[in-house]
Order: C-alpha cells, then sequence, then structure tokens
C-alpha cells in the first residue's frame, strides 16, 4: 500500500496507526482538524486520498465523499454503518467493508454484563462499599436476573449470541425482527411494542436504518414498564432519548444499561444521579483482543483493494 | 428493615404460661422483616430468644450474619433438634457438634446458587470490562474531557478455573460456558459426571487459569486456600472472583499483589472483616468491590422463606429435613 493516501477520521488504535505506516500508508488525520475545517482539509488533500478508515462515529457522509474524487474504498472501524452514505458508495463504485463476526462475542458479553451491573446495581454497590457506608447498615435488596425474561430486537449474529448467553441464565428469549426466523425455542413477536410488553429485559441489537431509528420510543418505554430494563448496545438513535431520560427519571421505567448515545460523548447529565442505570462510553467492541482483530480485518480489506484480490468484509 | 420478633406481638408467647396457639413453637435466632414475620406467622408460634420457653423449643431459625452455632449456643438452647440456615455459606455452624447432639440441619438447597453465580458473572464482566469504572468516568464528565476509556479485556476463550464445584460453582460453569470460557475446576474429588477438566491441585490450576474463582465453602482446609503461591500462579494477567467467603484468600497478600500489580485485577463480594474492606482495595482502579451483596434479591427471599417453611414443616411431622446440609 506504498504512497496511498488514507483519510483517518478518528484517533485510531495505535497498532493500526502502526501497521497502517509499516506499509507505505500516507495518513491523514481527521480528527486533529476543528469540525469546521474538515471538509477543508478533505478538499486540500484530495489529490491523494483513496481511502478512509472510519468508525462509528464519524465514517463517510456525502459531502466527505463528494469532496474526494479519488475514493475508491471506506473501510469502517465497526460493524454498523450508519454513518457512511451507502447509496452514494454505489453510486460513485467506492467499496466499503466493515468488521463483522470479530467484535460479537464481546458485544454479547457486554450486554449480559450491563443487564447483571443494572439489576444487581453493582456500580451502586461498589460505590457504598468504597464509601464505608457498610459499616453502618446493609445495602438494599436488587433484582434477579436469571429466569428474567429478555426480548431482543433484531435477531442478527449480535442478538443471537446475546441470546445464547441469556439461555445459559435460564432466561427465556423472544425477539422482534423484520421477519420470523427459524429458531422455534425463541419466541417471535411482530411488532416492538408487543416484545416490549413481554419481556422484563428489551436489549437493542439491530442496524440502525431509516426504518429503526427510534424503535424504542414512548410507546415502547411504556410497556417495558417500571419492571422492565431497556440495554441498548445499539446507537444512540435507536432510542428516543429525551424520552428515556424523562422515562427512568419518573420512574416509569425500571432501569437501563446503555452504552451508545444520542451525541456522544455527551451523556445526558439527569441520568448521574440514578442507581438504576449504568453509562458507559461506547464499549462494547473495545477489548485489546477485538480491537486488534477489527484492526486487522481494516488492514485485510485495504491490502486486498489495493492489490485487487477479493475484499475480506465487503457489505458494497 | 429487619428486628427481632417483638415482645409485644399478639403471636408471641411473653411468659412461662403454655401457649394458647397450637401452633408448632419456632426459635427464630434472628432479625426478620415484616415479609418474614407474617409468613412465619402463620404456621409456628415464634418465640425470640429472650422469652423464657426459648430453650424449650425443638426448631430454630438462624443465619450466618447473626448466629454461630456452637457449643455455647447449642448449650443455651439444649432442646433444639432442627436448625434452618437462610444463607448460602454454613461456615458458622459446628455440624459435628450438631450431628453430635442429634440436631438436623438443613439450608436452603440450591436457592442461592443462581443469584450469587450470576453476581459471580456479574463481577467477572464488570472486571474485564471495566463496567463500574467507565460508569463513573462517564459520571465524572471525562468521556467528554478526556476521550475513549481504557480498552479492556475480553472474555470469550479465557480459561476459567473454579474452586469448589458445588451448586453455586456449577451454576458459575454453566453459564461462563455459554462466553465459551473454558472452564476448569478444583474439588476435594473429582466429579465425572461433568465435563470440566479437573486440576486437583490449586496451584496448578492457578497456573492454568486466566481467571479464578472462589466459590467453595469455607471450611479448615479451604481456609486461605488461595495464598501467595496461588497468586503468583495466578500471575500479572490473572483476574480473581470471590463470591465465597472473604478468608479463602489471604486477603493482605491479595491487597498487596493487586496494588503491586503481580495479578491483573479482582471482583470481590466478600472480605476477610466485614464489613471493613482493607484501605488498598478502595484507592484501587483494577478492582470491584460489592457489600455481600450476591444472595440479596426479593425473588430469592421469597423463595428462601417457603423453603424454610417447608422444612420445619417436615421436621414438625417426624420426617427429615427437606434440604439437609450436605458436605460435599
Amino acid at each position: 500500500m506504498d504512497k496511498i493516501g488514507v483519510l483517518v477520521t478518528h484517533k485510531p488504535l495505535p497498532y493500526l496507526e502502526q501497521e497502517l505506516t509499516r506499509r507505505g500508508c500516507r495518513l491523514f488525520r481527521l480528527w486533529e482538524s476543528p469540525e469546521s475545517r474538515r471538509l477543508e482539509f478533505c478538499r486540500e488533500n484530495s489529490s491523494e486520498i483513496r481511502a478512509i478508515v472510519g468508525n462509528s462515529n464519524f465514517g463517510a457522509d456525502a459531502a466527505t465523499i463528494d469532496a474526494l474524487p479519488k475514493l475508491e474504498i471506506v473501510a469502517s472501524f465497526s460493524v454498523g454503518l450508519d454513518k457512511v452514505d451507502l447509496p452514494k458508495c454505489k453510486e460513485r463504485g467506492i467499496r466499503v467493508t466493515n468488521t463483522p463476526d470479530v467484535l460479537t462475542d464481546d458485544v454479547a458479553d457486554l450486554a449480559i454484563g450491563l443487564t447483571i451491573s443494572v439489576m444487581r446495581r453493582i456500580p451502586s454497590a461498589d460505590k457504598y462499599a468504597r464509601s464505608g457506608a457498610w459499616k453502618k447498615g446493609e445495602y438494599t435488596l436488587t433484582t434477579r436476573f436469571s429466569g428474567k425474561r429478555v426480548g431482543i430486537l433484531g435477531l442478527g449474529r449480535i442478538g443471537l449470541a446475546i441470546a445464547k448467553r441469556a439461555e445459559a441464565f435460564d432466561c427465556p428469549i423472544s425477539y422482534y425482527s423484520r421477519s420470523e426466523k427459524p429458531h422455534p425455542n425463541y419466541t417471535y413477536y411482530s411488532t416492538p411494542i408487543d416484545l416490549a410488553s413481554n419481556c422484563d429485559i428489551l436489549v437493542v441489537a439491530c442496524a440502525l436504518t431509516e426504518e429503526t431509528r427510534h424503535i424504542v420510543n414512548r410507546a415502547v418505554i411504556d410497556a417495558l414498564g417500571p419492571k422492565g430494563v431497556l440495554i441498548n448496545i445499539g446507537r444512540g438513535p435507536h432510542v428516543d432519548e429525551p424520552e428515556l431520560v424523562a422515562a427512568l427519571v419518573e420512574g416509569r421505567l425500571g432501569g437501563a444499561g446503555l452504552d451508545v448515545f444520542d451525541n456522544e460523548p455527551h451523556v445526558p447529565e439527569e441520568l448521574f444521579a440514578l442507581d438504576n442505570v449504568v453509562l458507559v462510553p461506547h464499549v462494547a467492541s473495545a477489548t485489546i483482543e477485538t480491537r486488534t482483530a477489527m484492526a486487522d480485518l481494516v488492514l485485510g480489506n485495504l491490502e486486498a483493494h489495493f492489490l485487487k484480490k477479493p475484499l475480506l468484509t465487503a457489505v458494497v | 428493615m429487619y428486628a427481632f420478633p417483638s415482645h409485644t406481638a399478639a403471636s408471641i408467647p411473653t411468659s412461662d404460661e403454655t401457649p394458647t396457639s397450637d401452633l408448632p413453637p419456632l426459635l427464630v435466632l434472628r432479625p426478620l422483616s415484616d415479609t418474614w414475620l407474617s409468613a412465619l406467622n402463620a404456621k409456628f408460634t415464634l418465640y425470640s430468644p429472650s422469652s423464657p420457653l426459648s430453650a424449650s423449643v425443638h426448631a430454630a431459625l438462624i443465619s450466618g450474619a447473626y448466629n454461630r452455632v456452637d457449643p455455647a449456643l447449642l448449650d443455651q438452647y439444649p432442646s433444639l433438634r432442627c436448625l434452618v440456615n437462610t444463607g448460602a455459606g454454613v461456615n458458622h455452624i459446628n455440624l459435628e457438634e450438631c450431628k453430635r447432639r442429634g440436631v438436623q440441619v438443613a439450608n436452603v438447597g440450591e436457592t442461592h446458587s443462581k443469584n450469587v453465580a450470576d453476581y459471580a458473572v456479574g463481577l467477572l464482566l464488570d472486571v474485564m470490562r471495566r463496567i463500574t469504572m467507565s460508569d463513573r468516568y462517564v459520571r465524572n464528565g471525562l468521556w467528554v474531557t478526556r476521550g475513549n476509556y481504557p480498552l479492556g479485556s475480553k472474555l470469550g476463550g479465557k480459561r476459567v478455573g473454579i474452586v469448589g464445584l458445588g451448586s453455586i460453582g456449577s451454576a458459575i460453569a454453566k453459564r461462563l460456558e455459554a462466553f465459551e470460557c473454558k472452564i476448569s475446576y478444583l474439588s476435594r474429588k473429582a466429579k465425572p459426571t461433568v465435563s470440566y477438566r479437573y486440576i486437583p491441585n490449586i496451584c496448578d490450576l492457578a497456573a492454568e487459569s486466566d481467571i479464578l474463582v472462589v466459590s467453595c465453602a469455607l471450611t479448615k482446609e479451604t481456609h486461605h486456600i488461595v495464598n501467595k503461591q496461588v497468586l503468583q500462579a495466578l500471575g500479572k494477567e490473572g483476574i480473581i472472583i470471590n463470591i465465597g467467603r472473604g478468608a479463602s484468600i489471604d486477603e493482605p497478600e491479595l491487597v498487596r499483589c493487586l496494588a503491586q500489580g503481580e495479578i491483573k485485577g479482582a471482583g470481590l463480594d466478600v472480605f476477610e472483616h466485614e464489613p471493613n474492606i482493607p484501605k488498598e482495595l478502595i484507592e484501587l482502579e483494577n478492582v470491584v468491590l460489592t457489600p455481600h451483596q450476591s444472595v440479596f434479591t426479593p425473588e430469592a427471599m421469597a423463595e428462601v422463606i417457603q423453603i424454610c417453611i417447608a422444612n420445619f414443616e417436615a421436621f414438625f411431622t417426624g420426617k427429615p429435613v427437606i434440604t439437609p446440609v450436605v458436605a460435599d
């Protein structure tokens, strides 16, 4: 990949940056420019940039693609492609790759970790223990996880991995999907509201598209109810965030474990005082093992493209 | 929330008159919530330790948080023939002494296993994926000012060594299999019905594990079973989870290893001197510390009440208790 110009939209994993450099790429670090200057930065370097390495925060929108006439491939450091203008890429003949499968386990692990964390209030119990309050009295009862009904929005790779883990806790599994899947052990519901009405824990595990934006809205939150728990390891815009915050603050929703938000890294501060909420900074794939594997996929896809070999994980 | 049955409660005799109720008499040696009291009052005549009739009662409800069942206690209540224990562990009960005196001892069977196993997995995921620490990071506004939190560790594929494969250890193993962990275990004897690898020596188990889970009963043999050698064998990348008893681990040694980076992290629900937690642990970011919480959910409490009642009813109808303590 000698002398190929690569626009890196976000501060990358050091291993990825080293490898791109070692293979001869010329890196253009978009995240180092202030937001208002970014398109200009692209235009200034457009004669060299032939590839973009994007992520879940900044992929390749229409304006960026238009500013880069020599762009050939967008290799996203994510499995979600909601930040890549796929129709535009198709129209321009630009290839798009993502990082499926390598992060499935970590994301599913975090979904379960967040669930137990919320229901058993582990962060709050940890705070209690560290504060010395334990010397004055016992912590409160928390809610059992085992055996609770788990409802999954989206039964793709990640949804199935979550189901498999939850089954080990004797949780009955139900799901919503565009169409019923061949999983007789899991109960299918044809609407998100029906799913929410019939589960104790609702997990968002579908891709973000026009159809799934705000799939968790006020009606679904109400159906989940004051004993229900919402877990979001999808994308912030899957959930109507102001409605979610109001429901949690008012006690109309039992709890939430959130890895993603509308406007990361900003998290609604009304949630900070709540014990029944666990907030983590978009870490579902954030392990050294998985990020390295994701980097290897990005590198593999880029190399395959520039060597005119078949791409490893092409979506477009 | 919890109190000893009150002397002024109508159902509890306050003198040495014979009780007017013909519900079987039950000595209550631990404080109870209203939920407990109303369930028990429906079936038994409750006596508190201060009642003059307490020495004549044959059955008692106990808990490790409040009672030590030793010769002194058994002398104090010489008519006891049945004890039902509400918690998960029985290290506070002198089982040989009870056997010698013909006192049946029951616990609550596998009721606590699910909650404790869930909590063990929760603590492990928290330590590996830094859930509590990154939650704190977010709430302190640091995601905005400092950027991303440092990376965690993947759980899938890791080798887990379970110290004590009883009801709780088995429930933990079943859950971790779904996360694609490789399970090995130590127990007094190998269990031919399980597919996990048996490693009879705890240092070997630690050496071959990325994660050590302590889920054994506390006995003379398991006191400080996790000691300096075991922690060294577990090593710099090793994680330890304890949902058993604090004294199964040499706590000062554990604290030293954590503070000096000789093991990578720990999730601890139990400590040697509860409710005191070593100050050095409180300052560490690679640990999750919880105040002996693993059993406490309302679902379990409801089941515990029912099982305790069932055990007492069996005893009072001349049958053996339903969930006798089984030393495995």
